[in-house]
């Protein structure tokens, strides 16, 4: 059960339970869909962007507990992060998700709790899904994220 | 093996059969439950296609040497073993494919561009797997033609009365599972077969999951085309087989054109070949046909009767164990079904429960199982599956039920 408890933190399966940043804003700036054709997860991701930085996040979508709190958790990270915080953030992310690179824990807080999904390979996709549209929110993509 | 004449199965001896039921996943005995996306091979046709390499590997229908002349008669042996297997009349009716996929695509395409035209209507049911749905969809948006679709129950059965309604002169095919992939339903397909022949029409069985575990007999369910998966039988990967009625074969087009499916070719026009090699363009997989004849005569061997009632006596104890469970809902409760066990648990997710299980070596599909819309009709993005096939026991059932409990003390 050891690799599980790392993968399935506490943390992790609080936001999956009971995820924050949950719906659609109205007269949101920025927005994107993700979606994850192996899984069938979806998301709708909403971004009101004030000059250059991010003031609100929401999202809705259906998902596993994984895509659920890292589409909870990174809406939370993002509120009041300029966007060119928001794409390194990103990265950092992709690279602890995927395990291609080991960020400093410092720099991702409590998304750190995310780092025991590299040994999942099969779940890596619902790490990063909500990271991905973020990404092609702020980059003003108007093609629907796909993970495949 | 045999007790008053009857085949019964000695699981643990046929379990011998499987090289990969032997191993272990992270320190624990696998338990394999995704019989329904592919199923294991036993030993004799991973060696029936290593001999084929290592022995008599060559192109077939050209050469004059030796091992050519051998690579035929392997390939066109497994052909006639397949005929028999499913008691059909002739080799002329067995056509191989890739698999079920090719094989319903071939008919849409061959029968259906010969046969389609705008204003026609295909009969499919609500319970179909993605491959008797868009190949369909895919000819009905070319030709003009639509797509009617019988409609399900709760229980995951077809409901015939609306069926009967469908059915007009305007129906050119019938095309429907014999065994739900998604729900385990067996398809009441002699009734639904004699319905469509009082009209004239043609129905095409998509057979992928019914092989494995029944006893399927083209002549005396009288379908028109019926489907198989080499893969989902036991056999190799990329391999598979179109039956259908010559008469019917013998009007239809050809599908892919190139080399093996001609007589004779010229710029003025070409020759086609007879059946079933009209077909067979190209040069063929012939490893894996020979691996699908082994793989029918294991299950020759082990007797699809002796199959079908281990397999119901799993279904039997699986549903009981899963019933009993709390925060369990089983998902297509038909009167008859195939071994498997379509379920969710309570506040976790199917993918969620798919890695937790499989951390227990328990391997099922949490997923929509190319059958999206079963999942929309339960208004789920997703089921977990368990799917048995002969070579599983009771044991390995029990620790499905301790695994799933493992994942509802961790998502408690
Ligand atoms: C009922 C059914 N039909 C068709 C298919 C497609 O078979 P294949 O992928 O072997 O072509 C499957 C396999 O998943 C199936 O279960």
């Amino acid at each position: 059960m050891d690799e599980l408890r790392d993968l399935y933190q506490e943390m992790i399966l609080d936001h999956g339970k009971r995820p924050r940043n949950q719906g659609r804003i109205e007269a949101s700036t920025h927005e994107a869909d993700g979606h994850n054709p192996l899984c069938g997860d979806v998301l709708h991701l909403t971004l009101t962007v004030d000059g250059d930085t991010v003031t609100d996040a929401r999202f809705e979508g259906e998902g596993c507990a994984i895509s659920t709190a890292s589409a909870s958790m990174m809406t939370d990270a993002v509120k009041g992060k300029n966007l060119g915080e928001v794409k390194r953030l990103v990265d950092t992310f992709i690279g602890l998700a995927t395990g291609e690179s080991s960020p400093d824990p410092n720099e991702l807080g409590k998304l750190a709790v995310f780092s025991g999904v590299s040994e999942f390979p099969a779940r890596v996709k619902c790490a990063t899904l909500s990271w991905r549209t973020v990404e092609a929110a702020i980059s003003g993509s108007d093609e629907p994220i796909t993970t495949e | 093996m045999s007790t008053n004449g009857e085949q019964t199965l000695d699981v643990e001896a046929v379990r011998k059969d499987f090289p990969v039921l032997q191993r272990t996943v992270y320190d624990r005995p696998l338990v394999y439950l995704d019989n329904a996306a592919t199923s294991q091979k036993p030993r004799c046709v991973i060696d029936a296609v290593s001999r084929y390499y290592e022995e008599i590997n060559s192109n077939v229908h050209r050469g004059v040497h030796r091992l050519s002349m051998d690579a035929t008669s392997a390939y066109e042996g497994a052909r006639e073993k397949v005929q028999r297997f499913l008691n059909a009349r002739s080799t002329k009716e067995i056509v191989w494919t890739r698999g079920t996929t090719e094989s319903i695509n071939l008919v849409a395409q061959s029968f259906g561009r010969s046969q389609i035209h705008a204003g026609d209507e295909i009969i499919i049911s609500h319970l179909e797997h993605h491959s008797n749905i868009v190949p369909w969809q895919l000819l009905c948006e070319e030709r003009g033609a639509s797509l009617k679709v019988i409609p399900m129950s709760e229980r995951g059965e077809i409901l015939l009365d609306a069926y009967e309604e469908l059915l007009s002169e305007r129906t050119k095919i019938v095309a429907i599972g014999h065994v739900s992939n998604a729900l385990g339903t067996v398809n009441p397909v002699e009734h639904i077969i004699q319905r469509a022949h009082a009209r004239g029409i043609p129905v095409l069985l998509d057979g992928a999951q019914a092989a494995p575990h029944m006893k399927v007999d083209v002549q005396v369910l009288d379908c028109d085309f019926y489907t198989l998966s080499g893969h989902k039988m036991f056999g190799p990967t990329g391999i598979g087989a179109l039956y259908g009625k010559e008469a019917l074969l013998e009007r239809m087009p050809p599908w892919h054109g190139g080399g093996d499916m001609i007589k004779s070719v010229s710029f003025e026009g070409t020759v086609f070949n007879d059946l079933p090699y009209k077909f067979e363009a190209g040069t063929p997989d012939i490893a894996g046909a020979v691996g699908m004849g082994a793989a029918v005569d294991y299950l020759d061997q082990v007797g699809l009767d002796a199959v079908s009632a281990w397999e119901a006596e799993l279904l039997t104890y699986g549903t009981a164990l899963l019933d009993a469970m709390d925060g369990v809902r089983i998902f297509g409760t038909a009167e008859h079904k195939a071994a498997v066990i379509s379920f969710e648990v309570d506040g976790i997710h199917p993918h969620d429960l798919g890695t937790v299980l499989d951390r227990e070596g328990v391997a099922i599909r949490a997923g929509h199982h190319c059958a999206q819309p079963v999942m929309q009709f339960y208004g789920v993005p997703a089921t977990a599956r368990a799917s048995m096939a002969f070579y599983n026991t009771k044991a390995e059932l029990d620790t499905l039920v301790v695994a799933i409990n493992k994942a509802q003390e961790l998502f408690a």
